[in-house]
């Protein structure tokens, strides 16, 4: 069972959710897999404390040009193909520019003199770490690297490869609604869409609602920081149909629970009771799915 | 003209709101909505809009099903699996790199221009304002960002503004890149949490790249003393200028469902704060200039 846990935008608590259903999972006995996929801001393993236990470098295909090989000024082939100004005919020579460079390999393809091989450029690195029966994986993309939609595939694929048939996989996806989201929810069973009462969270919600329904996930809505706004996220939910998970009360205790990178069902009394609640209503809606 | 952005790595801190405060303090100001991801700026300042533009980026292949011969030759070269079983192209997948259209042997698959979303620019009560919104699953393009700032930056051109104040948006990818690049002055947002302050050093980090000075706003105060604390010696030992600091404080949401800033909501508590921020950083600019 895969589920995703989403949110139009950031800050919304989809770490929290996350991480305290991981928590609460594993308590319950299950063998449990988190992906981390906010590979620019990574946050889970503050909450989680895993002891990490294999860091990989991960990299992209970038071209290398055979100079000797290269036919020069009158080909220039490559350059005119790549779509991502990569490559640029200075003076005399092909110039590579590898972080414009998207990996698609079309030059190599295209090259008439078999003058381009591949070489490589860095993107960050991916890690896994393990806490009770969790095992937590994550990327950190490094710093000036644009790319993140690459990096989110390869912690993902290495999840998958790694840890292939978790009782339960976690999905912890990016903010917003665009390629990086795509990337992170693929293959899952279910959605959870975080989200809280103010007009930013209705927002964004309303954004990530209609990338959901796109991509034809089925999901449902946790309300965080309940109590803090107004009702108009509730009464869309209503409107829309959309099955409201659970709601966690917005309480001054949380806030320093969670800005210390505590786990809230292990600090804050009634919480662990919410989460259970979400729990048993986000495998309802995977296994009726399936 | 100077251009100052707003960024804080992780989402949620509160950027939005301090960014709209600081649109009505000082001298007149053109402003940029950079969060094309989940912008929210918008909320707040009820832009009139008198441009719409549609956004144009990359490319998309096609593939025509009449011409196609199911070789797979564009399956197998495509590195995005951006190619269904059935011979379509997954939109939310495909890089518009163009190896498919030059593999193809039947003419079936082209490049076309690809609509990521659509470009804004409108009045509010506070100066001109650059936005977009960005289409559901599209790539969360820096491009787009280069858009709004560029455009931007000739309004405040034509329009003699001394000021282009920046929304940035979240992470540390390609959009925040872009909201970076040729800024005077980028104004860090950071709460005291365990979360916000990594993210904190990983965007500095980002925003050394670029020898951009960083000022820092610290919001949320209150949840968590020892890591404001940490905050405080993080600025001062980078020499991050501490523009002013926020407690925690539900006036900020009760501001948004009011469709307000900070100081329309209440004037006498923020009105001084955000006044202490807009000093500090016009002198800043006026030492600059000496």
């Amino acid at each position: 069972m895969q589920i995703a846990i989403a949110s139009g935008k950031g800050g919304t608590g989809k770490t929290t959710v996350a991480t305290n259903l991981a928590a609460y999972f594993s308590r319950t006995g299950m063998d449990v897999s988190l992906i981390d996929c906010d590979v620019e801001e990574p946050n889970a393993h503050f909450f989680l404390t895993p002891q990490w236990k294999d860091e990989k470098k991960e990299t992209v295909p970038v071209p290398r040009i055979d100079h000797d090989k290269c036919l020069g000024e009158e080909c220039r082939k490559c350059i005119e193909l790549c779509r991502f100004n990569a490559l640029i005919w200075m003076v005399d020579a092909v110039l590579e520019f590898p972080e414009l460079c998207h990996g698609c390999g079309l030059c190599t393809i295209a090259c008439p003199a078999s003058a381009i091989e591949e070489s490589t450029r860095s993107l960050g690195i991916s890690r896994v770490g393990q806490k009770d029966s969790i095992s937590l994986y994550s990327g950190l993309l490094r710093i000036g690297e644009a790319m993140a939609p690459p990096l989110i595939k390869k912690v993902k694929q290495r999840a998958l490869t790694e840890h292939p048939a978790p009782d339960v996989r976690l999905i912890d996806c990016p903010p917003g609604a665009t390629c990086p989201v795509v990337e992170a929810l693929e293959g899952s069973d279910a959605a959870i869409l975080v989200t809280e009462p103010t007009p930013f969270g209705l927002h964004d919600l309303r954004i990530a609602v209609e990338l959901l329904r796109k991509m034809e996930v089925p999901f449902g809505v946790v309300i965080n920081r309940a109590g803090m706004g107004d009702d108009r996220v509730h009464d869309y939910l209503k409107e829309e149909n959309i099955a409201l998970l659970g709601e966690l009360p917005h309480s001054m205790e949380a806030a320093s629970s969670y800005s210390e990178g505590k786990l809230l069902i292990e600090q804050v009394p009634g919480y662990e009771k919410v989460i259970s609640q979400i729990a048993q209503n986000i495998q309802n809606m995977a296994k009726s799915t399936r | 003209m100077k251009q100052i952005v707003i960024i804080s790595g992780k989402g949620g801190t509160g950027k939005t709101s301090i960014t709209a405060a600081l649109a009505g303090a000082g001298p007149h100001k053109v402003l940029a909505d950079c969060d094309v991801d989940a912008a929210d700026l918008h909320l707040i300042l009820s832009p009139e809009i008198n441009l719409k533009e549609k956004f144009h980026s990359g490319f998309t292949a096609t593939i025509d099903l009449d011409k196609c011969i199911q070789c797979g030759q564009c399956r197998e070269h495509c590195r995005f699996d951006a190619i269904s079983p059935e011979f379509t192209v997954i939109r939310e997948k495909c890089e518009g790199c163009g190896a498919c259209e030059f593999v193809c042997p039947s003419e079936a698959a082209t490049m076309q221009d690809r609509m990521c979303g659509y470009q804004f620019v409108s009045n509010t009560r506070f100066g001109t304002m650059v936005h977009a919104a960005l289409g559901i699953g599209e790539e969360n393009s820096g491009k787009l960002v280069t858009s709004v700032r560029r455009e931007a930056k000739a309004i405040a051109e034509a329009e003699k503004a001394k000021f282009v104040l920046v929304d940035g948006s979240p992470g540390i990818g390609c959009p925040v890149i872009a909201s970076l690049a040729d800024i005077d002055i980028c104004i860090l947002v950071a709460e005291p949490t365990v979360s916000a302050i990594h993210d904190l050093k990983r965007v500095h980090e980002l925003a050394g790249h670029f020898k951009t000075p960083c000022m820092c706003i610290l919001n949320k105060c209150g949840i968590n003393p020892a890591l404001e604390q940490e905050l405080e010696q993080y600025c001062a030992a980078n020499s991050i200028v501490l523009l002013g600091k926020f407690q925690y404080d539900l006036d900020f949401t009760k501001a948004q469902l009011h469709r307000q800033t900070v100081v329309e909501y209440d004037p006498e508590k923020f009105g001084p704060i955000i006044d202490g921020i807009w000093n500090e950083i016009n002198q800043y600019f006026r030492q600059m200039e000496e």
